[in-house]
């Protein structure tokens, strides 16, 4: 993976590129969400600013799906408070979310086999052409979207019609990313999106994060992998258990430090000198 | 959505920028895309396997029936048939392709008959009136269907099979109520030949055309000179006008989209905004409507309703949808494929008495056309999708 990180050398500076706005695009406060008799968050804050990458850094279960659920309007949270542009935010729907500007690539994609690239990439937010009776969906400009959107990502969808079923896992993950991006007017919400990504997607997929910022987007970037958050992020949430274990600016904490407090301490270090720091 | 577009004017504005980014030169064509010519696009269509079923059920008539059933009145005789399943066949489809079953529908037939005739005979409603006022009720009870089949969480498969059985139940309790004790209400036929709205909802359309193409010897003319075949049953009109609603919606609205993503996967399309949910319930009122529609045009038809009206008709409007090519875990198929999946339907039902063979005959043949397409359109899912 490092071959991919060495490309960006200059990626982790950017201080052109954040207007610092005072109102921060997301904010959540003491964020509880229940299942039942799971707790997945027990009080979560964070601060999602434009023009700021924010990495969401926390084990398998730690309960960053879940958040970020809640942000994207897919869960409503159990208690907490939730702000978008300043004002409270009560989503109930994703489709709200969406039309606050808020976009998501899930971890599962939310993608749909049978359909087309095309009709997967516009899924929920068709253009349309005509008056109401005859109001149909521009399909013609969804194809051109969709193939440009896609070469710019990296990908060259053969065909736009084919079924999203036939695409690779890494290029099953660039079709939802590129949407996201396309839809993505304020915040961009990534779940662990280069878990499937070779090494030249998930280069490309880190400059992607870095050209949205540089828009003034504000993106919550999930990831497992501390170098990849380290390369583009601008601060660092960890979470544990459903809570968040701290908050620090990139100049606050190296990434071995970052490394350890993400796994939860010191056992994984122990592991990794037995395994000869391969880990 | 004011939002949307902003969001999307927004991304386009930044296009120019993200063009920076090493764009991959564009090829003129991909070397790992062998040409796919139409032929290949083709075989991808759900509605192949229909379109290849209807031939050969043609063939094995051409061959087997009486010369009688390829005239235009023969013609008419096995359409009017495939047009009252069609009708259902198709909105099970859309159904069907939204991720969902209705199994209630033939009993719907049944109950929507008796509302009619309450409506019509017993509260002496205008024939309009009476027949919106069935739409009415019946969208009510989809409505029903869906919202339990949503909050329950339950498969449609069990929710619909109960409402299989209250709307048989009610047709039945209803229509010896309402009669005094017969299943049967009759007394239409005036009613309805009193209505200058008759002619949208029974007897045959175009018959002018017919009349005129029989004076000048195009088709073929009794001794008298009229038409052998006195028009084209008004069902089949509702058919093809249905068909070619639904395959518009499908094929090119926002709505089609939503349906063909709410079926492929609801938990996705809610997730990327698709209002799943009430997608679904309009699909399950859509169905009951068109049930309500087939009892209204076969009420009229035939002057009376009957408790056992539409028995069955929930499995063969299943059965022509996925002839049809719709996949029953949801989310692939056509309006087009049920049209056909429908036509084969009245080829093989009505075709049967054309030939020497028991009539008998048609459930087996029905059971392995239903057999055969299922095993067709595994395949077609696996050859779309790329699964191996
Ligand atoms: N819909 C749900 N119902 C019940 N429990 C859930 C649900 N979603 C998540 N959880 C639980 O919440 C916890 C956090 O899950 P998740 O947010 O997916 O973790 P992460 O993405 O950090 O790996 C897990 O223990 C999981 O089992
Ligand atoms: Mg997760």
């Amino acid at each position: 993976m490092s071959a991919a990180l060495d490309q960006f050398p200059a990626a982790a500076a950017n201080p052109a590129a954040s207007p610092r706005i005072d109102t921060p695009l997301i904010e959540i406060r003491d964020v509880r969400k229940e299942f039942g008799h799971v707790i997945a968050l027990a009080g979560v804050s964070l601060t999602v600013r434009a023009g700021e990458v924010l990495c969401l850094l926390g084990d398998n279960g730690a309960g960053k799906s879940t958040l970020i659920k809640t942000l994207s309007g897919v869960h409503r949270p159990t208690s907490g408070s939730f702000m978008v542009d300043g004002k409270p935010a009560a989503f109930s729907g994703p489709r709200d979310a969406l039309n606050a500007g808020i976009a998501t690539v899930f971890q599962d994609l939310a993608m749909i086999p049978l359909m087309s690239v095309t009709r997967n990439f516009f899924m929920g937010r068709e253009p349309t052409r005509g008056v109401w009776p005859f109001r149909r969906v521009d399909f013609k400009q969804c194809r051109d979207v969709t193939h440009a959107e896609m070469r710019r990502i990296g990908i060259d969808v053969r065909d736009p019609d084919q079924a999203v079923g036939t695409l690779s896992g890494g290029e099953r993950q660039c079709v939802a990313i590129a949407r996201a991006v396309y839809f993505g007017a304020k915040v961009l919400i990534l779940d662990e999106p280069t878990s499937a990504l070779g090494v030249a997607q998930t280069s490309m997929v880190l400059k992607y994060i870095n050209l949205v910022k540089s828009r003034g987007l504000g993106v919550i970037f999930i990831t497992h992998n501390v170098r990849h958050a380290y390369a583009v992020g601008d601060s660092f949430t960890v979470l544990n258990r459903g809570r968040t274990l701290g908050t620090y600016r990139k100049d606050e904490i190296a990434m071995d430090a970052l490394q350890t407090l993400m796994a939860g301490g010191k056992e994984l270090q122990d592991l990794s000198s037995e395994l000869g720091g391969t880990v | 959505m004011p939002h949307g577009r902003a969001g999307m004017s927004a991304a386009r504005q930044n296009g120019a920028e993200a063009a920076t980014l090493a764009t991959p030169p564009a090829k003129a064509q991909d070397e790992r895309l062998r040409r796919s010519s139409p032929f290949a696009a083709l075989l991808r269509r759900p509605e192949l396997g229909a379109i290849g079923g209807l031939v050969l059920v043609l063939v094995f008539f051409g061959i087997t029936a009486n010369s009688a059933m390829f005239t235009l009145n023969g013609l008419m005789t096995v359409l009017n048939p495939s047009a009252q399943l069609g009708i259902m066949g198709v909105a099970a489809a859309l159904l069907m392709i939204g991720g969902e079953f209705d199994l209630s529908i033939g009993s719907m037939v049944a109950f929507a008959g008796l509302v009619l005739g309450v409506l019509m005979i017993q509260l002496h409603l205008p024939l309009l009136v009476a027949v919106l006022g069935t739409l009415v009720v019946a969208a009510l009870v989809g409505a029903v269907n869906g919202q339990l089949v949503i909050r329950t969480r339950l498969p449609s498969f069990i929710v619909t099979l109960a409402f299989l059985f209250i709307l048989r139940g009610l047709s039945l309790v209803g229509l010896k109520l309402a009669t005094g004790g017969s299943t049967q209400m009759r007394g239409f036929h005036p009613l309805v030949e009193a209505s200058s709205l008759a002619p949208f909802f029974s007897g045959n359309a175009f018959g002018g055309v017919f009349r005129f193409l029989a004076a000048h010897h195009v088709i073929e003319s009794l001794p008298d000179g009229s038409p052998a075949a006195p028009g084209v049953p008004i069902a089949v009109v509702w058919f093809v006008l249905i068909t070619a609603l639904a395959t518009w919606v499908l094929l090119r609205t926002k709505l089609g989209n939503w349906i063909f993503a709410s079926g492929g996967d609801a938990n996705a399309a809610r997730n990327s905004g698709v209002p799943v949910d009430l997608v679904k319930t309009g699909l399950f009122m859509v169905t009951a409507c068109s049930a309500a529609l087939v009892a209204v045009l076969t009420v009229f038809d035939a002057g009376s309703t009957d408790a056992m009206r539409g028995l069955q008709k929930e499995f063969q409007a299943v059965i022509a949808a996925v002839i049809g090519g719709c996949l029953l875990t949801g989310g692939y198929g056509s309006a087009i494929g049920a049209f056909f999946g429908s036509i084969i339907f009245g080829i093989v039902s009505i075709g049967l008495t054309y030939t020497s063979f028991d009539s008998d005959w048609f459930q087996v043949f029905l059971g392995a056309m239903l057999l055969v397409a299922v095993i067709f359109n595994n395949g077609l899912r696996r050859r779309v999708t790329g699964e191996r």
